[in-house]
């Protein structure tokens, strides 16, 4: 309660300006730091239950499995900040590591680079879509994607039909790209991290990314702003297709064995790792680099339940109370935060 | 880049104002310069000629013809409805024009979308602010526009010190690194405000900036719009309140039926002319012996104390009385009456409704007491806006229309009908989304919806925000009619003339506290302003 006297509103001062600024800096520290606690403490707690956790072969392990939802997570939380979804990266997935792989036995002696061009390509033509139905059509983008999902995942199916790339008809160089790596960390999770700081710089630093959180923020407001509001969520949508695309030929290099499943069901882990990484699901705010660690620890469960003998069943159980715990904290902290921007300003005011 | 070139234009315009004879009420008034009374001696900044506008078969706007010139503060009033909100969307870019002329300096224009208008000088700050309060407040400023270092990326500390410059030349002291969320309207205002002046916007729309401000916020908008004026950029000032463009502004277009019916010079005029002029008719007032006799207590409030919201707040509400709360915005009125609908949650004291103790915290139990309550935000609140005419008219009736579990949609249209003509609501069809109406009918649709259920106590806020006139006098009437019928009626405004028109007894909250209980008979503007400002409490209660 303030103890204000007078009704006028006096200009507020430096103090009360610097201490909200102080506090805005606390929350929003909090919000991916509070994730990176989480998953420091799960790793220690594993660690001391059982030492294996942190051998050099777990770590790739996680790391290599964690690869693809992060990449996943960057397009995902490119469109989610604006105010989106995009259900449709799975079959994305999906299409592009079986396209990508056949590649290899279609056209003898195919360098890797273009292989994996060709499955960005694939994924940038899905994203295309899914961006021009939403910025053009007016489609919400829930609806177009839910559609993709099922008719891309139904044009990989017709393609696919009953068979089957196996790591046979792979080439060695291919394979390898998933196994190599310094100190047990994978060349591959390197060059996400690399794509993931890119991408958090981009969203940063540019107005292209920036306004894609005006958007998201208040989509009305965008459009009286001035900002392209189309232009901006189309881009979103082609990235994440082309990140997805990316992700299939990532896909296709760890498992070697690709039929019509691949990826089936990945849309809804992208986003529990999007949303557990502190991004509001309602666009407006959070970070691929919180979106990344969000996977990252989803990974880092699935492995420690996996280590600790615990049954895979109860994995989908944790991720889902994570989603929870992470929702009702975002919720809790907007509340908080809000309740102390006024109380700070009242302050000032009183 | 041309917005760069128009504004080289803008001081040479603004320092051709001359002095003239200045008006009584307010000496830091100027007058305009240029106008067509004044022999077109500086060319306008903004003209409008003809201009129609129509949705469909909906004519919004017939004929209108503006000119706005640099350096003043220009009023432009009319009903809901006249088509003011349709002439700024044309000027902010979102529609364009059927029919007529924009020209800006002198060329002909076409503002195909709001990036246009704004790279033509042109900064709208609407009625409820469209801010992004996921981001700072430099971040809303600059979007879209930020300041860029090497690469095209941006300069967030540049971006920082131009905010603070900004508000340093307003006069305001905002913390750029905030995030909007929590900014009261009043600062999201001085946003965007901000955002006009750094894009060296020469024409500011301001559609109904003071509906939501209390009276020092107003008095802070109002020094703003006059530095605007002086630094030379024109005003269009859209208000409901007549006495605000008596105010700041130097002339008034008035419309009505989307035709531009008066265009004049302030100074002269009266309220009862511009009233005329919009309505062509006068507004009524209240004689006193309309006034019944109050009977039995039907909202006993008894120390009701919510922490750090309101404290002791203790009065009655009697059958057949209006009980106004008037109050500052942020003193605890309108929390008030949502902890006694149930809404909120209070920590201490005791609600009872026609002798029976009200359970705390549960609006059905409420409504089954008896007791209505008109939110204060219709839109997010009173109505549901995807839903018909008469679905909304039904909703808070919905068991008595049950048969056999279902809803009969005949006798739901008949109830809606039937209010829609008590009411004089005017609409298309009943089946259309209320969202289609004007501000004022969807006021009478929340109003009929809980008429229906026949209530002993209506609690009611800010009955006439937002709602032209002479809809507002239809609102006043109904709501002293009831209390003849014998309802309790206790009306939240921080419209000091509407609590004065309204109430029978004015009860006055300061900071969370009841300030003053003022009757009727000794209700004064002034009496209500210090008691609300915290200067009676000594002698209160």
């Amino acid at each position: 309660m303030s103890t204000a006297v007078t009704q006028q509103r006096e200009p507020s001062g430096a103090p009360a300006d610097l201490s909200s600024r102080r506090l805005t800096e606390r929350v929003f520290r909090i919000r991916e730091s509070g994730i990176i606690a989480v998953l420091v403490v799960f790793v220690a707690v594993t660690t001391i239950i059982e030492p294996r956790f942190l051998s050099q072969q777990n770590i790739h392990f996680v790391l290599i499995n964690t690869t693809i939802f992060a990449l996943l997570a960057v397009g995902e939380t490119m469109v989610v900040v604006s105010r989106n979804v995009d259900l449709s990266v799975g079959s994305v997935v999906g299409l592009s590591a079986f396209l990508s792989a056949r590649l290899f036995s279609q056209v003898h002696g195919i360098p890797i680079p273009l292989v994996f061009l060709a499955g960005l390509g694939i994924g940038l033509a899905c994203g295309v879509a899914n961006g021009l139905m939403v910025a053009i059509g007016r489609v919400p983008s829930l609806v177009v994607t839910l559609a993709t999902l099922y008719v891309i995942r139904g044009i990989d199916i017709l393609i696919v039909g009953g068979g089957v790339v196996d790591a046979s008809s792979l080439p060695s160089g291919f394979v390898n790209i998933a196994q190599a790596g310094v100190l047990g960390v994978p060349y591959l999770a390197i060059a996400v991290a690399v794509v993931v700081a890119a991408a958090a710089y981009y969203l940063r630093c540019y107005r292209s990314g920036r306004e894609l959180y005006a958007i998201g923020s208040n989509p009305e407001g965008a459009r009286l702003a001035g900002i392209a509001v189309g232009r901006r969520v189309f881009t979103a949508f082609a990235a994440s297709g082309a990140l997805a695309g990316l992700a299939g030929v990532l896909w296709a290099a760890e498992y070697q064995t690709i039929d019509s499943t691949a990826g089936t069901g990945y849309e809804l882990t992208v986003i529990a790792a999007v949303v557990v990484g502190g991004v509001a699901i309602f666009g407006g705010s959070g970070s691929v680099v919180g979106a990344a660690i969000g996977a990252l620890l989803l990974q880092t469960i699935s492995s420690a339940l996996n280590v600790l003998g615990i049954s895979g069943y109860w994995d989908e159980a944790i991720a889902g109370f994570l989603l929870l715990l992470a929702i009702t904290l975002d919720r809790v902290i907007a509340v908080r935060l809000v309740a102390a921007l006024r109380r700070r300003s009242s302050r000032g005011t009183a | 880049m041309s917005r760069a070139a128009e504004s080289d234009g803008a001081p040479a315009r603004g320092s051709g104002a001359q002095p003239g004879p200045s008006h009584d009420t307010a000496p830091r008034r100027e007058p305009p310069h240029g106008g067509p009374e004044h022999g077109g001696t500086a060319a306008p900044m903004l003209t409008l000629r003809h201009a129609a506008k129509a949705f469909g078969a909906v004519r919004a706007v017939t004929d209108a013809s503006l000119d706005l010139f640099g350096g003043e503060a220009h009023a432009l009033v009319g009903e809901n409805g006249a088509g003011k909100s349709t002439l700024v969307k044309v000027l902010a870019g979102v529609y364009q024009l059927d029919d007529g002329e924009l020209l800006i300096d002198g060329r002909d224009v076409k503002l195909p979308s709001p990036a246009a208008a704004i790279a033509a000088g042109i900064a709208v700050i609407y009625q409820e602010p469209t801010v992004f309060p996921d981001l700072t407040v430099a971040e809303n400023i600059f979007m879209g526009r930020q300041p860029l270092r090497s690469g095209r990326r941006i300069d967030a500390r540049s971006m920082r010190v131009q905010a603070t410059a900004l508000f340093g030349r307003l006069g305001v002291p905002l913390d750029p690194d905030r995030i909007c969320r929590g900014l009261s309207i009043a600062d999201q205002q001085i946003v965007e405000i901000a955002k006009a002046l750094s894009l060296d916007a020469r024409i500011i729309v301001m559609d109904e900036p003071t509906a939501a401000l209390s009276a020092v916020e107003v008095a802070r908008l109002f020094d703003v719009v006059t530095a605007l004026r002086t630094g030379g950029a024109a005003v269009l000032f859209i208000s409901h309140r007549l006495e605000e463009v008596f105010e700041i502004c130097q002339r008034v277009t008035v419309m009505r039926d989307g035709r531009q019916v008066l265009t004049s010079p302030v100074a002269g005029l009266t309220a009862d002319d511009l009233v005329r002029a919009m309505v062509g008719r006068q507004m009524e007032v209240r004689s006193a012996g309309q006034q019944g006799t109050p009977g039995e207590a039907v909202l006993q409030v008894d120390r009701l104390t919510r922490e750090g919201v309101f404290t002791d707040i203790s009065f009655q509400v009697r059958a057949g009385e209006v009980v106004a709360f008037a109050g500052l915005v942020g003193s605890g009125r309108t929390e008030v009456g949502r902890a006694v609908f149930g809404i909120d949650r209070y920590d201490a004291g005791s609600v009872t409704v026609s002798g029976r103790p009200l359970r705390k915290g549960s609006p059905p139990a409420a409504m089954a007491a008896g007791v209505g309550f008109v939110p204060e935000d219709r839109r997010q609140q009173g109505l549901v806006m995807e839903m018909s005419i008469q679905q909304n008219i039904a909703l808070a009736s919905l068991g008595r229309l049950r048969r056999l579990g279902l809803i009969s949609a005949a006798s739901e249209r008949a109830m809606a009908s039937d209010w829609a003509a008590r009411l004089k609501l005017k609409y298309g069809r009943l089946t259309d989304p209320v969202a289609q109406l004007s501000g004022g009918n969807q006021q009478k649709v929340v109003l009929a919806k809980w008429l229906e259920r026949k209530p002993a106590l209506l609690i009611v806020d800010e009955p006439t925000r937002g709602i032209d006139i002479a809809t507002k006098a239809e609102v006043h009437s109904l709501l002293l009619n009831l209390a003849r019928q014998g309802v309790a009626v206790l009306v939240i405004s921080s419209e000091l003339p509407e609590v004065l028109y309204l109430g029978d007894r004015i009860l006055v909250m300061h900071e969370g506290r009841l300030a003053a209980q003022i009757l009727r008979a000794d209700a004064t503007e002034e009496a209500i302003m210090s008691a609300a400002t915290g200067q009676l409490q000594a002698q209160a209660s």
